[in-house]
């Protein structure tokens, strides 16, 4: 293995400051960074190890209603926090569908949101790829493409973004909080990832040593409990990621959508907000045919970037389905098989 | 390594002879508490790491190496390439027989395949040599590879799987389809598959002048020792190989590749013990793999759903380099009885490793086509499944005419329909839904491997103490060989299992055959059995002979052994001890050897096969497309069950490869680039835990007095058979649509749902 600085350094600040330094990344669980670096996909200079910092492995509930996830939290405490699942059960039901029990202890709240897309292309070295050498080129394009992106891809990358927590986070206006060379600063989550355009290679809004420290939920979030679901078509039932999801949340007063939240994942280089699809059910009732309507919002513009046309239409369908679920309520428990099409099937005995 | 010993396990509950009980795993324990050593486990002292640098190409040439730059690279002890190697005494690409097959030795720059092994870094850490493997940074002359089933002209392999010949019929096949009521004439495609054992290959290597000492995982340790033997020029008694266990080999471990010669060569060139490791995507090349498969079934029957004729093509690939070619159509040869059969096959070469042998070679890829095949003619004749397999079920066996040594697949199709609730099955698809309303489906398949035999040889012995001793070169592949083979040992002994030793696992032993073909038990059983026999007889005659003993005169057939004693056969109040006969006698041990074999002339007159019907269920979502397995029953009928527990593990994990391989699991090949694109257990999706629905198996209570002594079938293999195609049936039943590219994708259904 190419030979690397390790840092673990004992602040917020000395960490913000030692990434700052070209070629330094941050080191949290390492779930996808050590497979990148062992594959030579990512080759650092300096590991800042963040492991260690004081204060952000903690879910708070703060005053005003809104629930902060430090950075560092495991994707598995996190989901299985009852007051968190509670409060947000489509999260816990997504972080419950990604990866496998083993990668769910490791993997962090901040990790999960800046890992690297599994586009095939992007993992072999000897391909082409924008996203891994800026102006080499995209193999993927005209490649083995089935899984790849439908939505806001760019005739110079077209892969996807592989979270499912990030999913019901978007769809909940989750905030990032941020710590920087200039200090602390907040953004929407929905801004946090860049669509490729002609710079696949900027992922993010983050700049070099900024740090996510927190994910925020803000206090509306709470509203859609008893009616958010999760909802993943993927090729096995665990260790697999999206086909295509769908994140939905619904506010139901008086037998009509007061608010609803829709997100689909596995459709673009970022956890996709269907503000459009949102649009159409504000103060309709929850009927087949409404979200049918929102399903064909949800997909405006949508278009195949190679052999995956039928992920447009698999992801009209995901959208229907994971509103009608949502319209029935979310389940007291989180089903043995989390966000699966197969959840409701009886004698399941996974987690 | 400490000598391994099993003999200090804990005793076993046992009524009745050893053979037939299910005891649980010898080397269980060990295993479950890592003490099992596997063979990347060793570390002799000075070990130093090789690492193995593959091409990224598909086809071309090697045209520079960097060889300074990893040289620099601290850690790193010498770089071997082409240009700087030992010498091989002889050239790798020679095929000295049939079962040698040509493997990348670092013999030429020419690449012919992506992943294929272009140098080797040897350094003092595992890190070390891999950057500098990262450092060699290849330069190449690239030429456009051949990728796929049409990447050229297509040729009649001279035979095909070991020795079939390409084509073979029985009956007028176009006779037949012209006179038929029904005919279907369906194309389907199976996709290339990998081993993915979950122990990469590895050896760890040690030269000691002219002498080899080697840690790796093999199914045939006499094949490997002789192939490492021609390769450097060393006789067979300098050489000795461990290999205790394989964490699955699936046919990848078989035969000897090009990366553990690599690990040899790299040890001798350094002059110190080498250890080598295949990463997880350098097992997608030189190791072997499943072909992938396009095959065109036509089929017609009668106006009563009697078939008339059966022709079943298959198109494969084999490398640029070599020939192995996927023997599919022969799948067709011996489960229905058509008056008309035809099976051939055609290839291209294409820039990929040589295909291999991958567990059920043939038989999984030609049954998963012919199974969906029948269920189609079955529905256009619109019969059920069952009924129309067992309207044309083969009395004898359809090409040759010859009787069956034992066939109880009738049981098999009765018992697995009954354990089902086959007989509420819709004949028409499409209507069954759960309580959630999710599509339900029930389809079925006939399994069918044949029964082989190879040549083992095995020495028993008795000792004084009244053990015994058995001593055969077996392989345990996480199969149960270090349990099964040792119930045959014991019982050949007339002892307790506890009360045997039994040694397997390293080439110093008598040569076990290949673990491969579904016949090891059989064949490794055979050589025990007759070793015990062997070793009584000689117990038995210092006995008879002797006027001292209770046993005298009753000649040595009119004895028996048992729990330890001889006693007479027609009087079991008479015998005594194997230590009272040794003691008597002043010897310390008797010993005796056996061989196990194929029977020429039963063989002639028989056709053998082990058989077995399975049944699954499966659920879609009428709307999302997704398809899982929500139920499978096995019925399977392979001739004497030695332990019960193993083989039932035998057929859940061969049922689970059926599945697998209709729903899962696909090696992905950029077809510009002859890369494959998931070379890694994230992305080459074979089923999780959560995938695996209850599965059930029965075993069918067979008596074959025609394939060994021991009436063993072997269970290998035959669970994948069958179980592939029921799944695919089952999605038709569900959904009515057909599915013929396996693995069924969602996007084949979504559409059409």
């Amino acid at each position: 293995m190419k030979p690397f600085d390790y840092v673990r350094p004992a602040t917020v600040a000395e960490a913000v400051a030692a990434a700052a330094l070209p070629g330094a990344v941050f080191l949290a669980a390492g779930t996808n960074l050590l497979d990148l670096m062992k594959g030579g996909v990512s080759r650092p200079d300096r590991l800042v190890d963040v492991t260690h910092l004081d204060g952000l492995d903690q879910i708070e509930r703060l005053p005003d209603g809104s629930v902060r996830i430090g950075a560092l939290v495991s994707n598995a405490d996190l989901a299985h926090d009852a007051d968190f699942a509670r409060s947000y059960p489509a999260v816990a039901e997504a972080l419950l569908s990604g990866a496998s029990a083993q990668l769910r202890n490791a993997a962090t709240v901040g990790g999960n949101l800046l890992q690297r897309t599994r586009c095939a292309y992007f993992y072999d070295t000897a391909s082409r790829c924008n996203k891994r050498e800026a102006g080499s080129g995209c193999d993927a394009r005209d490649g083995e493409n089935r899984s790849h992106a439908v939505l806001g891809w760019s005739e110079n990358c077209i892969a996807t973004h592989p979270s499912d927590f990030g999913v019901p986070l978007i769809a909940l206006d989750a905030v990032v909080e941020i710590e920087g060379r200039g200090g602390r600063r907040e953004i929407a989550l929905d801004e946090l990832h860049r669509l490729p355009g002609d710079a696949p290679e900027r992922e993010s809004a983050l700049e070099p040593g900024d740090l996510i420290v927190a994910v925020r939920l803000p206090p509306a979030a709470r509203a859609f409990a008893s009616h958010a679901r999760y909802l993943k078509v993927r090729e096995r039932t665990s260790y697999a990621f999206a086909i295509v999801s769908a994140a939905a949340a619904l506010r139901i007063e008086n037998g009509k959508i007061a608010e609803a939240r829709l997100a689909l994942g596995g459709v673009a280089a970022k956890p996709w907000r269907a503000r459009a699809a949102e649009d159409v059910l504000r103060n309709v009732a929850p009927t087949a045919d409404a979200f049918q309507e929102a399903a064909w919002r949800a997909l405006e513009g949508a278009k195949p970037s190679g052999d995956n046309a039928f992920k447009i239409e698999l992801a009209r369908r995901i959208v229907v389905r994971a509103l009608l679920l949502a319209a029935a309520g979310t389940p007291a428990r989180i089903p043995a098989l989390p966000a699966s099409p197969f959840a409701a099937t009886s004698g399941a005995i996974h987690a | 390594m400490p000598e391994l010993n099993l003999t200090s396990a804990p005793a076993h509950l046992r009524h009745g002879s050893n053979i037939g009980q299910p005891l649980t795993r010898r080397d269980g324990v060990l295993k479950v508490t890592g003490r099992a050593t596997y063979a990347a486990d060793n570390h002799p002292p000075g070990m130093l790491f090789a690492v193995i640098a593959v091409s990224s190409i598909a086809r071309g040439r090697v045209t520079s190496l960097d060889v300074a730059a990893a040289k620099r690279h601290p850690g790193v002890v010498d770089v071997m390439t082409p240009d700087h190697k030992p010498q091989l005494a002889i050239d790798p690409e020679i095929k000295t027989n049939p079962f040698v097959f040509r493997m990348d030795a670092l013999h030429s720059k020419e690449v012919r395949y992506a992943n294929q092994p272009i140098a080797v870094v040897i350094a003092e850490t595992l890190e070390a040599a891999t950057e500098g493997a990262a450092l060699l940074a290849p330069r190449y002359e690239t030429l456009p590879p051949l990728v796929g089933l049409d990447a050229g002209e297509s040729f009649v392999p001279p035979v095909v799987g070991v020795g079939n010949p390409a084509e073979s019929h029985h009956g007028d096949v176009e006779a037949g389809l012209a006179s038929a009521e029904k005919r279907i004439d369906a194309t389907y495609e199976t996709p290339p598959q990998y081993h993915n054992a979950m122990e990469p290959h590895a050896i760890v290597v040690q030269w000691d002048g002219d002498r080899l000492s080697v840690d790796m995982p093999t199914q045939g340790l006499m094949l490997s020792l002789a192939r490492i033997a021609e390769l450097f020029g060393i006789a067979h008694d300098k050489i000795h190989i461990r290999s205790p266990f394989l964490g699955g080999g699936f046919g990848s471990k078989g035969l000897m590749g090009g990366p553990p010669v690599l690990g040899i060569m790299a040890a001798k060139l350094v002059g110190r013990p080498i250890k080598l490791v295949l990463r997880r995507e350098q097992m997608y090349g030189p190791v072997g793999h499943r072909a992938p498969t396009r095959q065109r079934l036509r089929i017609g029957a009668d106006a009563e759903g009697r078939l008339t004729a059966l022709d079943h093509h298959a198109r494969t690939v084999s490398s640029t380099f070599d020939d192995f070619y996927e023997p599919a159509a022969d799948a067709s040869h011996t489960l229905y009885a058509a008056p008309a059969i035809r099976t051939s096959h055609d290839a291209v070469r294409v820039n990929t490793g040589t295909p291999l042998f991958m567990r059920a070679p043939g038989e999984a890829t030609g049954s998963i086509t012919l199974e969906s095949a029948i269920d189609e003619m079955a529905w256009a004749c619109g019969m059920d499944p069952l009924a129309f397999r067992l309207k044309n079920y083969a009395e004898v066996e359809p090409m040759t005419g010859r009787p069956f040594s034992s066939k109880a697949l009738r049981a098999c199709y009765e018992q697995g329909a009954a354990r089902f609730g086959w007989a509420k099955r819709s004949l028409r698809p499409r209507q069954m839904r759960d309580d959630a309303g999710l599509l339900v489906g029930w389809g079925m398949g006939t399994a069918t491997f044949p029964a082989l035999m190879f040549q083992a040889e095995a020495r028993a012995a008795i000792r004084r103490d009244g053990s015994g001793v058995m001593e055969i070169g077996a392989h345990d592949m996480g199969q149960g060989a270090w349990t099964a083979l040792a119930q045959i040992a014991a019982d050949g002994l007339g002892l307790d299992v506890d009360r045997v030793e039994f040694k397997a696992g390293t080439s110093d032993l008598p040569d076990a055959g290949i673990a491969g073909g579904s016949a090891h038990t059989a064949t490794a059983g055979a050589a025990i059995h007759s070793a015990g026999a062997a070793v009584i007889a000689r117990l038995a005659d210092l006995a008879t002979n002797d006027e001292r003993s209770p046993l005298f005169g009753a000649g040595n057939a009119g004895v028996i052994a048992r729990d330890g004693r001889l006693i007479r056969r027609d009087d079991e109040s008479r015998g005594e001890s194997y230590s009272e006969i040794l003691a008597r006698a002043g010897v310390a041990e008797v010993e005796a050897r056996g061989t196990g074999a194929p029977n020429p002339a039963a063989m002639e007159e028989y056709a053998m096969h082990a058989h077995g019907a399975v049944f699954a269920e499966v659920k879609v979502d009428p709307d999302l497309g997704q398809v899982r397995v929500t139920r499978m029953v096995g019925a399977f009928a392979a001739g004497r069950i030695v332990n019960p527990r193993m083989v039932q593990s035998q057929l859940f994990g061969g049922m689970i490869w059926g599945m697998s391989f209709a729903l899962h699991e696909e090696a992905i090949t950029d077809r510009r680039s002859g890369r494959i694109m998931n070379a890694n257990l994230g992305e080459y999706h074979i089923p999780v835990n959560a995938d695996v629905p209850p599965l059930d198996v029965i075993t069918v209570e067979e008596h074959d007095p025609h394939v060994n002594a021991l009436g063993i079938k072997g269970v290998g293999e035959i669970g994948i058979t069958g179980s592939a195609g029921a799944v695919a049936n089952a999605v038709w039943h569900a959904t009515g649509v057909r599915v013929r590219r396996f693995p069924i994708q969602i996007e084949e259904l979504l559409t059409q749902l």
